[in-house]
């Protein structure tokens, strides 16, 4: 395998690309770097801990949502349909718009809003953010936990009952980490796809990494190389998004047919 | 790769080029009014908009009004997607670096509109600990990183429109624009939460010197052409006949 | 007729003013953004769709250097945010395109803003669409591709009259995937300046200030672009399926 890796093409190539990123650093502007290094590691923290935060928060409703989808009662299974096939029916980014200034335009018709105890994190952007975020990684999330949850072979289910465990032990013990384990690829594509959206909060005032870059870009008129730096951030992010999630799978589908 | 060059030629062969060639003049396609907005047909109206059609007209010059986000209209004019702004842009030093400027079409003071019933004023004394919002890319908002950003926190719309609808739902505190454009959200519904809280001192290198046309630089016809048809609609009546419609001074400047 | 339903709604009537379709509606402009949203993911999606093939073809017979370069493609374009792609390729791309045609000696050309839409999602589709038809194509029998040919079928041949037809119904719960990406993703042509559907909404809910109203008019549009669209993928799939025994759902 390590020798398949450097073939002469494959040398030839990562020269090529060397050479490229050595043309761009000598010929490309990037001397407003260090004045925006603090800015930018600011918006970088922001965009990360937005993004775990949705993700843990997301995934949490996720849970609820597929279940009800997989086994619960038509009145539970119907509502959990219509909220997925909603989120993942429209745009995210119209999503955003709606929960920012769609209830921030209710605000002035109900003025005891602005003198309760929550007044201080209303007025924030980022709260609205996170919210966007998390109920739309649920969404899509719950539709893959309602395959991963069905996908489990009822007789291991039979079985446990049968043994006399409980149902929340039965849950517990064996329906959700194999649902688990049969969902994590999908989940790994899905929480790179959550990164992607993450930059979509800048357009309602949260300074993520993609908003410190808009700044350079105005502040310098310096058009491509803020992006590119960026791209190239995001491809760090992504990929180790990819390794984590390699690694749960490698722990977590041993001896799963 | 090879398909991709191939698919994205074959897509340009089918958007064609242009027989005559109009002068495409970049507009923000974020509304601003009383500037330039769309209406419910889907056709832009406003000052700027029938000042964009005289000046054409008097320049000779057939124009096609292109609407651009206004985040990278000046990208898109060096990209060769526009030939011109004519979208409020202040001519300032720092965008003279990268793009020309016609002679300036109007001039207005900047000012700062804030709750009625908050205590501020313009200086960064009187902003101290307030929320100002700003539009992204103008030089309201690179005034108010230099000015207030350390004691005033300063949040960052994509259009002046949402930095209003903040302030009328009480998000931020102050918003700091072209005094025309928030004479215009002071007279609306929206607009009874505030009040003026006075103009901010003028600093010439960052407010620029007036508004004028953004052209690439060594467009040079193209920019007497616009001076021209600017001084002609200026000096036959037409520009106070037009600002008749929409304010009640003049804002020509000077 | 209505009367007794905006006694009982206080809103309605003004929503139901602001969304008629002639002015002083807005709703005129809301139709005539979606129909270009379509335009778009249906150019996006069908620009993808052929750049795809080409990349699951390279990928599965292309030599070690297209493969390699295939691999980064499709990995660059799932890992960075469209949003980043698309001002990237909307100005950057034009740009180089010009330059290209210049090296050629062609006179540059004028890319509207509707084909560099269609042409920057197109190229993001085709990454994703990349992947889909590769899995789909791989997962042909191959005892079916020596049958063709051992009939003295070319490689052209084959691929038309054995391959298409048999991955096609496995390929298109991927492509129906796809599709809908498509028509969403056409919302984020709003942030460069194109009056898609989102772009129109927020130009009406700035202007009326009625944000919710537009807001959740375009999520209905939306949802029923996505709906109907998702029926029209559920029969394409039942009718390339049928006849095929042991096709796995």
């Amino acid at each position: 395998m390590r020798r398949d890796r450097l073939q002469p093409h494959r040398v030839g190539l990562i020269a090529v690309a060397l050479g490229v990123m050595v043309w761009a650093g000598l010929t490309m502007r990037w001397d407003w770097i260090p004045r925006y290094a603090e800015l930018g590691a600011q918006g970088l923290w922001r965009t990360l801990w937005l993004l775990a935060l949705s993700l843990l928060i997301g995934f949490s409703m996720a849970l609820p949502l597929g279940l009800a989808q997989a086994a619960g009662p038509f009145w539970l299974a119907a509502p959990a349909r219509w909220f997925c096939t909603l989120i993942r029916g429209t745009p995210l980014l119209l999503q955003i718009w709606l929960i920012y200034y769609g209830l921030g335009s209710l605000f002035p018709q109900y003025p005891w809003i602005r003198q309760s105890e929550l007044w201080p994190y209303l007025r924030q952007a980022w709260p609205y953010a996170l919210l966007a975020l998390s109920l739309s990684y649920a969404g899509y999330e719950g539709e893959v936990m309602r395959g991963a949850f069905k996908s489990v072979p009822h007789g291991q289910l039979e079985a446990a009952r049968a043994y006399g465990l409980s149902r929340f032990a039965v849950f517990r013990r064996i329906w959700l980490p194999q649902a688990l384990a049969r969902a994590l690829p999908t989940l790994g594509g899905e929480t790179v796809l959550q990164l992607k959206a993450t930059p979509l909060v800048a357009t309602i005032t949260v300074i993520d990494i993609y908003a410190v870059a808009s700044r350079v870009r105005q502040d310098t008129f310096v058009i491509y190389e803020p992006l590119l730096l960026l791209a190239l951030i995001y491809l760090i992010i992504a990929g180790l998004i990819a390794l984590g999630f390699r690694w749960l799978e490698r722990r977590f589908t041993r001896g799963l047919a | 790769m090879k398909s991709i060059l191939l698919t994205a030629s074959a897509l340009a062969l089918l958007a064609g080029a242009a027989a005559a060639d109009p002068v495409r003049i970049g507009i923000a396609s974020e509304p601003y009014p009383p500037f330039a907005a769309p209406d419910a047909a889907g056709n832009w109206v406003g000052w700027e908009v029938d000042i964009i059609n005289a000046v054409c007209e008097a320049a000779a010059m057939e124009c096609e009004i292109t609407p651009t986000a206004w985040d990278g209209i000046i990208p898109a004019l060096v990209s060769n997607r526009i030939d011109a702004i004519m979208a409020s842009m202040s001519i300032t030093d720092d965008r003279l670096q990268t793009i020309d400027f016609s002679d300036p079409y109007y001039n207005t003071p900047t000012v700062i509109v804030g709750q009625r019933d908050m205590e501020m004023d313009a200086s960064p004394e009187g902003m101290a600990g307030m929320v100002l919002g700003v539009q992204v890319s103008t030089v309201h908002q690179t005034y108010a990183q230099q000015y207030f950003e350390g004691e005033t926190e300063i949040r960052t719309y994509q259009t002046q429109d949402e930095a209003n609808q903040d302030l009328a739902s009480g998000r931020i505190d102050a918003t700091q624009a072209d005094s025309l454009a928030l004479d215009e959200f002071l007279s609306s519904d929206a607009g009874a939460c505030c009040e003026l809280k006075g103009a901010v001192a003028h600093d010439e290198a960052i407010l620029g010197s007036g508004v004028g046309v953004g052209l690439r630089k060594g467009d040079d016809a193209l920019r007497e052409q616009f001076n021209a048809g600017i001084a002609a609609i200026v000096a036959n009546g037409v520009y106070d006949e037009i600002t008749a419609r929409y304010f009640a001074t003049s804002i020509y400047g000077q | 007729m209505l009367d007794w339903l905006y006694s009982v709604w206080p809103g309605l009537e003004s929503s139901v003013t602001l969304l008629s379709l002639e002015p002083p509606g807005w709703g005129g402009n809301l139709l005539r953004g979606a129909a270009n949203s379509l335009i778009i993911a249906l150019g996006a999606f069908a620009v993808g769709c052929f750049i795809g093939t080409l990349g699951a073809l390279g990928k599965l017979g292309g030599g070690p250097v297209t493969r390699d370069l295939l691999a980064v493609y499709t990995t660059v374009v799932r890992a960075v945010p469209e949003l980043i792609l698309i001002l990237l390729l909307y100005y950057a791309g034009t740009d180089l395109l010009n330059q290209f045609l210049q090296l050629l000696g062609q006179r540059p050309i004028e890319i509207s803003g509707l084909a560099a839409g269609i042409g920057v999602l197109g190229i993001v589709q085709g990454a994703y669409a990349t992947e889909v038809l590769r899995g789909a194509i791989q997962s042909v029998p191959r005892g079916q591709l020596e049958a063709a040919r051992a009939y003295g079928m070319g490689p052209v041949q084959t691929f038309r009259r054995v391959t298409f037809p048999a991955m096609l119904p496995l390929a298109l719960p991927g492509l129906s995937n796809l599709w809908l990406i498509a028509t969403k993703d056409t919302a984020l042509l709003a942030i460069v300046g194109f009056s898609e559907l989102t772009l129109e909404t927020r130009q009406a809910a700035g202007s009326t200030r009625a944000y919710f109203t537009f807001f959740l008019a375009a999520g209905a549009l939306y949802l029923l672009m996505t709906l109907l669209s998702g029926r029209l993928f559920g029969w394409l799939e039942t009718r390339f399926r049928r006849g095929q025994a042991g096709a796995r759902a």
